[in-house]
């Protein structure tokens, strides 16, 4: 306990569904969810495999904590080998569907090969089976949704799924759950879909036990009373989601604006939090609808939205007038700074559709963004785009855009690569905002320093929750350290990597370290499992994943110089704001960061380091 | 003084703390469908509405029950299930207008709120307040409140 100690293991090619006990001396050493899982794959596949190969295989994967009463137990992650970058892809969430699997007994579920047609997975309890999906190809993750629950007459079943994005290989496509909770990032979807694997509905009554269960809630009851206490953690996400940051990160100059030409955007406060809670002059009501939490979380940042009926996306289409899940900051971020649109009701439209297709916003935003430049540097033309003008800030654009690519037809279909392959494709391959394939969220490295080493050495591209350095260089969490230097970044940057690799592992929410830092979380995991858990043991599993995957993707081909961001991060200078004239000084912080990871000159982890770490 | 679970449902944000709390109050581990507290989650309006017995007066459920497994304590006017007399025929199933008796198959018995003996786990659990343990006859005193804060009291033009 509180691992269930077993693993489904699906072959989509043989059709078969088998139990087999989970490797206790990897829990051990890798904890759960994104570190176990990571282990699993590295054991199972070559790394230089074709992420869309039926060779690839996909993991589901729940942590110790998932499902219990800790606070934010609901995350699971989807792990395999990135289709967008090539590098390994562990893409974490939240609702519903990761307690349950948990419930119905499992640890995780390893999908490999490819169904000879669409399929999808149904679990009852310990009960596995591959039944027929070939009504739902073609169809949307909320349709896909709807129709399971109602062919198994069984509302309470859970149901992760891929929309048409991904079946017609939108490179970055997520797999959705609970309508509106997405593993967003690096194409999980996409691979996925390539297994002609449409859905995993789960139904789980066997509950969830823990080693020491007084111990257990002691530690549980005490750390969601620090949750409870924090200001960020039950005001400022509550009430304005991660949204609560759009103003913030604008004005300190950190907000990529129109594909990153500029670091402040003069719309911010139009798509901010704010803006979500003010009364529509024209239908006389708020876009955010209510907060909702996500199975067993004491925060409750979780935005709903409705969508003004009268707004030219949705006059006429009532299919879209009820509440879904509404703009999350780094959503709010890519479909409008990083495309210049202030529109919030479009953003929240486009948002609605990344949900119900499985689009992954950030790329999908950013990949615009970089579109909107080439179109204005008449590298695309009218032609291509069939007759939609690409222009910077357009509404219509983005909305546009974003149906294409969810049925990835006409222009979407090439917006459907992501920028990276997008820029090649025009002869600028600089003009994608990308490290590794995959495009930085929100978060300037030209006025946030530490951030950009961050998306530099992230080992699934670049990306926010891996390490994210803004609570300290911005909020001051855990310490306030100065967001334009370098000094000490490299140090700063390998503690928030460690510690967050750990805090996945264990199956709860990154946001929860706004207020808990290891010592509330260690209490919990060792009071739930078997094993010896402390802060110590916890840090130093966190910085073994994080080698981990950091050797999966040298051996797939990745080398230190991937560790770097766009030129334009590297040379144009901050034109506003706190870091007018400040490059990323990313040069500063690499050799240093490479010293404190035990690396070497070049990026490798040294026979010590893995040594030490067990590897 | 009688107590009463107050459930404000406008303050519910879905997170199903309740149900863990109630299943580990009563079976020891967490399994929200064993909860005797059900929280309804209307995802097109955004509801999310925490619903549980009221130990109402009336008691269908101890009235049908043909062995008498069900009694009500007079100071507390909880009504529990004594499991080693429930046969599992339920009737009082059928009888309860609210639903929220159910029969486990596992046990062979049925199961209801019996307010965890003067401690609810769910209220103690709630981080929103949507759920509050409170003198009976004070149920709607918050809501009364809030109306009466609501009520004009400038002065009314005369007619
Ligand atoms: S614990 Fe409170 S907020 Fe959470 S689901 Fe139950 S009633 Fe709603």
């Amino acid at each position: 306990m509180s691992w269930t100690k077993k693993i489904l293991r699906v072959n989509l090619t043989k059709g078969t569904c088998t139990s087999e006990p989970l490797n206790m001396d990897w829990a051990y050493k890798y904890i759960g969810q994104r570190g176990l899982a990571t282990k699993y794959l590295i054991e199972e596949i070559d790394p230089r495999v074709d992420p869309l190969s039926p060779d690839n295989k996909l993991i589901f994967a729940t942590g110790p904590l998932t499902g219990t009463a800790a606070s934010t137990s609901a995350r699971y992650s989807v792990i395999t080998k990135g289709p967008l970058t090539g590098a390994i892809a562990c893409s974490n969430s939240g609702g519903y569907f990761g307690a349950e699997l948990k419930s119905a007994g499992w640890d995780m579920i390893i999908l490999e090969g490819k169904a000879a047609g669409p399929v999808y997975l149904h679990i009852e309890n310990d009960q596995a089976s591959l039944l027929d999906a070939s009504p739902l190809w073609g169809t949307s993750t909320w349709h896909t949704e709807e129709w399971i629950k109602n062919t198994h007459q069984d509302p309470m079943m859970r149901v992760a799924s891929v929309g048409i994005a991904a079946e017609n290989g939108v490179l970055y496509s997520a797999v959705v759950n609970d309508l509106h909770r997405a593993a967003g990032r690096s194409g999980v979807g996409t691979v996925m879909a390539s297994k002609n694997l449409k859905a995993v509905c789960v139904r789980g009554t066997l509950g969830i036990g823990v080693r020491d269960p007084k111990a257990f809630m002691e530690a549980a009851t005490k750390a969601k009373k620090v949750l409870a206490e924090n200001a960020v953690t039950s005001v400022g996400l509550p009430t304005h989601g991660t949204q609560v940051l759009m103003n913030v990160i604008n004005e300190v100059g950190a907000l990529p604006t129109r594909n990153a030409a500029d670091v402040q955007f003069e719309g911010a406060s139009d798509i901010s939090a704010e803006a979500m809670r003010e009364v529509r002059r024209t239908d006389g009501k708020t876009n955010l609808i209510a907060n909702q939490a996500c199975f067993g979380c004491t925060i409750a940042c979780g935005r709903v939205s409705k969508i003004d009926q009268t707004h030219y996306t949705i006059v006429n289409k009532p299919e879209y007038w009820h509440a879904s899940g509404g703009l999350e900051y780094e959503a709010a971020w890519a479909l409008g700074a990083a495309t210049g649109v202030n529109d919030l009701e479009a953003l929240t439209y486009a948002n609605f559709i990344c949900n119900e297709q499985a689009i992954d916003p950030i790329t999908f935003g950013a990949t615009l963004g970089a579109a909107m430049e080439l179109y204005e540097d008449g590298l695309i033309t009218d032609e291509e785009t069939g007759g939609v003008k690409l222009n910077i800030g357009s509404a219509e654009a983005l909305t546009t855009m974003v149906e294409l690519t969810g049925k990835a037809e006409g222009f979407g279909k090439v917006l459907g690569l992501g920028s990276k392959r997008l820029c090649e494709k025009y002869g600028k391959p600089e003009l994608s905002m990308s490290v590794k394939g995959l495009e930085f969220p929100a978060y300037d490295p030209r006025g946030i320093q530490g951030i950009g080493l961050n998306y530099a050495t992230s080992n699934r591209g670049a990306c926010h929750v891996r390490g994210y350095t803004v609570a300290s260089e911005i909020l001051g969490i855990p310490e306030k350290t100065d967001p334009l230097v370098t000094d000490g970044k490299a140090g700063l940057v390998k503690a928030f990597q460690d510690a967050t690799a750990a805090v996945d592992s264990a199956g709860i929410c990154l946001f929860t370290t706004f207020a808990w830092s290891l010592e509330d979380i260690a209490p919990q995991v060792d009071a739930a499992c078997d094993g010896e858990w402390t802060v110590e043991t916890m840090l130093e599993a966190g910085e073994r994943i994080w080698n981990m995957e950091r050797q999966f993707n040298l051996a797939a081909g990745f080398t230190g110089k991937d560790d770097t961001l766009p030129k334009r991060l590297l040379k144009d200078a901050a034109k506003t704001g706190p870091a007018k004239g400040l490059v990323s000084g990313l040069d500063k912080m690499l050799p240093e960061y490479y010293q404190v990871r035990g690396w070497s000159t070049d990026g490798v982890p040294t026979a010590d380091t893995l040594g030490r770490l067990g590897l | 003084m009688q107590k009463a679970l107050a459930i404000d449902a406008g303050k519910c944000t879905g997170c199903k703390q309740c149900e863990l709390a109630c299943s580990f109050e009563h079976e020891g581990i967490f399994n929200v469908v064993r909860s005797r507290i059900r929280v309804f989650i209307f995802e097109e309006e955004a509801r999310f509405v925490p619903y549980t017995c009221t130990q109402c007066d009336q008691a269908w459920c101890m009235q049908v029950c043909p062995v008498g497994a069900i009694t009500s304590d007079p100071m507390s006017g909880v009504k529990s299930v004594n499991a080693a007399t429930c046969v599992g025929c339920k009737v009082c199933t059928i009888a309860c207008p609210f639903g929220t008796i159910n029969y486990n198959a596992g046990s062979g018995k049925v199961e209801k709120c019996d307010l965890c003996g003067g401690d609810p786990a769910c209220a103690r659990e709630c981080p929103t307040d949507a759920i509050t343990f409170i003198d009976a006859g004070l149920a709607g005193y918050a809501k009364m409140q809030d109306w009466a804060a609501r009520t004009d009291t400038a002065p009314q033009a005369a007619s």
